[in-house]
């Protein structure tokens, strides 16, 4: 009984020992792999803040003023003025459709596009006959 | 244990015989029991006493190691501290109430030599001095090569800079990382941002500290590393402050000034939306502070006319005295005031250029016409005692609180003694100075209906809450009054349709510096309210040495130079500040018209 009490209690201190080795570089892999990332998060962070300092720096409104006399053919912007502002009971309602805009969009049919029968008889009479 | 009996039958036996005492023997033998229970006694405290030693010996045992450990050891940051959240960021960021960035941080790196690790200093110092034109070849080489272990070069450099230096390619030419601040915008809020450079120096890191405005006053939150995430919201808008600077310079430079500043409050919150003083600098760049002991401090970009400019700020305080009359109850705005003539001991006190408006006026014409003499006769009802402390309580006479560092050295001259004469002139602006920022505090008082405003560049959402300086009617006819300025007075050119504004100009001759007045040069203010109906702002708008040259003759006062700039101001910035327009009915076109 006691032997295998002896050779029980060594096999549960070398698997102690194998559990304890590989534990010690596992934990070893996660602290470097948490110093990677750290580094990697603060790189980021420094080129969030870059990219936010140029955006900032692109969007200086001396740059835009630059550019929005530059482009004044394409975009016609102009600095936000009273004037500008309005009523939206002086806005126009659109006017109603005509006849014409109707059948040219084909709302409204006036039955056009059906065959007409163009043939037929002319009255004999001549004094009711219409030349 | 065998338990030896006390009186043992053979040794009493045998004692017996021999006639000695049995109960000696009885006495020895509980005297032995009793040595040996002392004996184990004796034995179990040493072995607890040993076990206490035991304990307190690695006790500290544990503790010692761990000092020593930490004594020992080499200082780390603690890498996991935090969520890397602040990693980058040295500094906050400062940003306008919007949240776009006026301030921010980025890494760029300085340039230092190891002279000993130098391979050909000649040749470095002629690269070096090809990349960075302010530096002098023979100058760099003597200092290589004069025994100095260490030599700084550059503060920091452009990355394109920092390849041309890589390509020279000597092991002596090492840089070291640094925070630089950046103001994206420019010369844009200059004055209010102020400026940042390096304190201590370090190879791997260097100390940046506010050296002027803001980024000094507010300097220990700024570097406070638990809120370094977190960028300081000011009060200023961005756009509103463009626009505001663009005007200003071109009001500058259409009335020859030698400049000027312009404040835009918010009357409820006592925040400043803009700030420009003209000329302003770069803060990326900041220029030194003029060497010349004679000049005027006014000179110098760097110069905050709207907050360290003391002026005396003229006729606009005309209506601080029909405010106080009012409160007081000596006058309503219908009084009639004598404006014939008004003397104080021999002094005689007359109209601008002269002009009589007859024997009287109503207090609310005295402001329209901006009469010294009707202002004077209010001023004497209300008397210096109790002139002096409303002014103050209007925080006129104080330095502004506001959070910038040249603030509190800014402050108001006011005479030490106040008699009659110079209560008079205190009525009109004269004898007294004050800056803009105090000015447009004292109107953003009137304007809110009467409660005491204290200016700020911070956000801030909710309204003031500050003690009670006149009632609320009061501040409502004063309001009036310096409406009828505008429509039927002296700031007929800001009399616009689409805003309604309310405003005092104010004309006050430049003091010399030997005492006396120039004849010929004015400092102009404006202070105006505006929407009139519900004042929502309050703009100050100061011009330096303004001359209008367009009439045919030339004309120095507030209402042809001061007036004109600010109305162009309302109007380009009241539509940012999302104020309504009143929109006159179009007029109707032919369809509308034949449709109705």
């Amino acid at each position: 009984m006691r032997p295998l009490l002896y050779v029980l209690s060594f096999l549960a201190v070398l698997g102690l020992g194998f559990w304890a080795y590989r534990e010690n570089y596992t934990t070893q892999t996660a602290l470097r792999e948490v110093a990677n990332l750290q580094d990697e998060i603060a790189s980021l962070h420094e080129s969030l803040a870059i990219q936010r300092a140029e955006w900032a720096y692109l969007n200086r409104p001396d740059r835009l003023r630059d550019l929005v006399v530059a482009n004044f053919d394409r975009l016609g912007l102009m600095p936000m003025e009273p004037h500008q502002f309005g009523r939206t009971t002086d806005v126009a309602y659109p006017a109603p459709p005509s006849l014409a805009d109707g059948v040219m969009e084909g709302t409204i049919n006036l039955g056009l596009g059906k065959p007409v029968d163009v043939s037929g008889t002319l009255n004999a009479d001549p004094e009711v006959q219409t030349p | 244990m065998i338990r030896t009996p006390l009186r043992p039958l053979a040794r009493i036996l045998h004692a017996r015989a021999t006639g000695a005492n049995p109960d000696a023997i009885e006495r020895e033998n509980l005297r032995q029991r009793h040595e040996v229970i002392r004996d184990r006694a004796r034995g179990r405290a040493q072995l607890r006493l040993l076990f206490l030693c035991m304990c307190f010996f690695s006790a500290f045992t544990v503790v010692g190691a761990r000092m020593g450990m930490l004594a020992a050891s080499e200082p780390m940051e603690p890498r996991t501290a935090g969520t890397g959240v602040n990693i980058a960021q040295g500094r906050a960021d400062i940003v306008d109430r919007n949240g776009r960035v006026l301030a921010t941080n980025m890494l760029t790196h300085a340039l230092y030599v190891q002279t000993k690790d130098l391979i050909d200093p000649a040749r470095v110092a002629r690269e070096l001095a090809a990349i960075f034109p302010e530096l002098d070849a023979a100058t760099l080489e003597r200092r290589f090569t004069d025994g100095r272990s260490f030599l700084w070069v550059r503060k920091v450099m452009s990355p394109e800079q920092m390849q041309l230096v890589h390509e020279i390619g000597d092991p002596g030419l090492l840089f070291g990382p640094r925070e630089m601040r950046l103001y994206p915008n420019g010369q844009l809020a200059a004055h209010v941002l102020g400026g940042a450079s390096f304190g201590a120096e370090g190879v791997d890191r260097a100390e940046v500290i506010g050296t002027a405005g803001i980024e000094k006053a507010l300097d220990a939150r700024l570097r406070d590393p638990a809120q370094a995430g977190e960028p300081l919201e000011l009060s200023l808008d961005l756009t509103v402050q463009a626009t505001i600077e663009e005007v200003l310079a071109t009001g500058v430079r259409q009335y020859e000034a030698k400049g000027g500043a312009v404040i835009l409050m918010d009357v409820h919150t006592g925040e400043i939306a803009a700030l420009a003083s003209y000329p302003a600098f770069d803060p990326n760049d900041r220029p030194n502070p003029l060497a010349d002991p004679n000049a005027e401090p006014g000179d110098s970009p760097l110069f905050n006319r709207a907050v360290q400019g003391v002026y005396e700020l003229g006729s606009t305080f005309k209506i601080f005295a029909a405010a106080q009359a009012m409160e007081l109850g000596l006058v309503t705005p219908d009084t009639p005031i004598n404006t014939q003539s008004l003397s104080v001991g021999k002094k005689r006190f007359s109209e601008f250029d002269n002009h009589n408006y007859g024997p009287t006026k109503t207090v609310a014409e005295v402001i329209e016409l901006s009469s010294n003499i009707g202002t004077g006769h209010i001023a004497l009802m209300i008397g210096g005692e109790r002139q002096k402390p409303f002014l103050k309580s209007l925080g006129l006479l104080d330095a502004s609180p506001v959070e910038l560092v040249e603030a509190p050295g800014a402050r108001p001259l006011v005479p030490k003694k106040w008699p009659d004469v110079v209560t008079v002139t205190a009525s009109f602006g004269h004898g007294m100075s004050s800056s803009p920022l105090n000015l447009a505090a004292a109107y953003a008082t009137l304007a809110n209906g009467g409660t005491k405003v204290t200016p700020t560049l911070l956000h801030r959402a909710a309204p003031m809450a500050g003690p009670r300086v006149v009632s609320q009617q009061v501040a409502a006819d004063a309001v009036m009054m310096l409406r009828r300025v505008v429509t039927d007075g002296t700031a007929s050119m800001a009399k616009m349709d689409e805003y309604a504004i309310a405003g005092k100009t104010g004309t006050a001759d430049k003091p010399k510096r030997g005492g006396g007045y120039y004849d010929d040069k004015v400092v102009n203010t404006f202070a105006s309210v505006f929407p009139a109906e519900a004042p929502k702002y309050v703009l100050i708008v100061t011009l330096d040495e303004p001359v209008d040259r367009t009439g045919p003759e030339v004309r120095r006062t507030a209402g042809w130079t001061s007036v004109p700039v600010a109305a162009e101001i309302v109007r380009r910035t009241a539509p940012l500040l999302g104020l309504r327009p009143a929109i006159a009915p179009q007029p109707l076109d032919g369809l509308t018209a034949v449709k109705q």
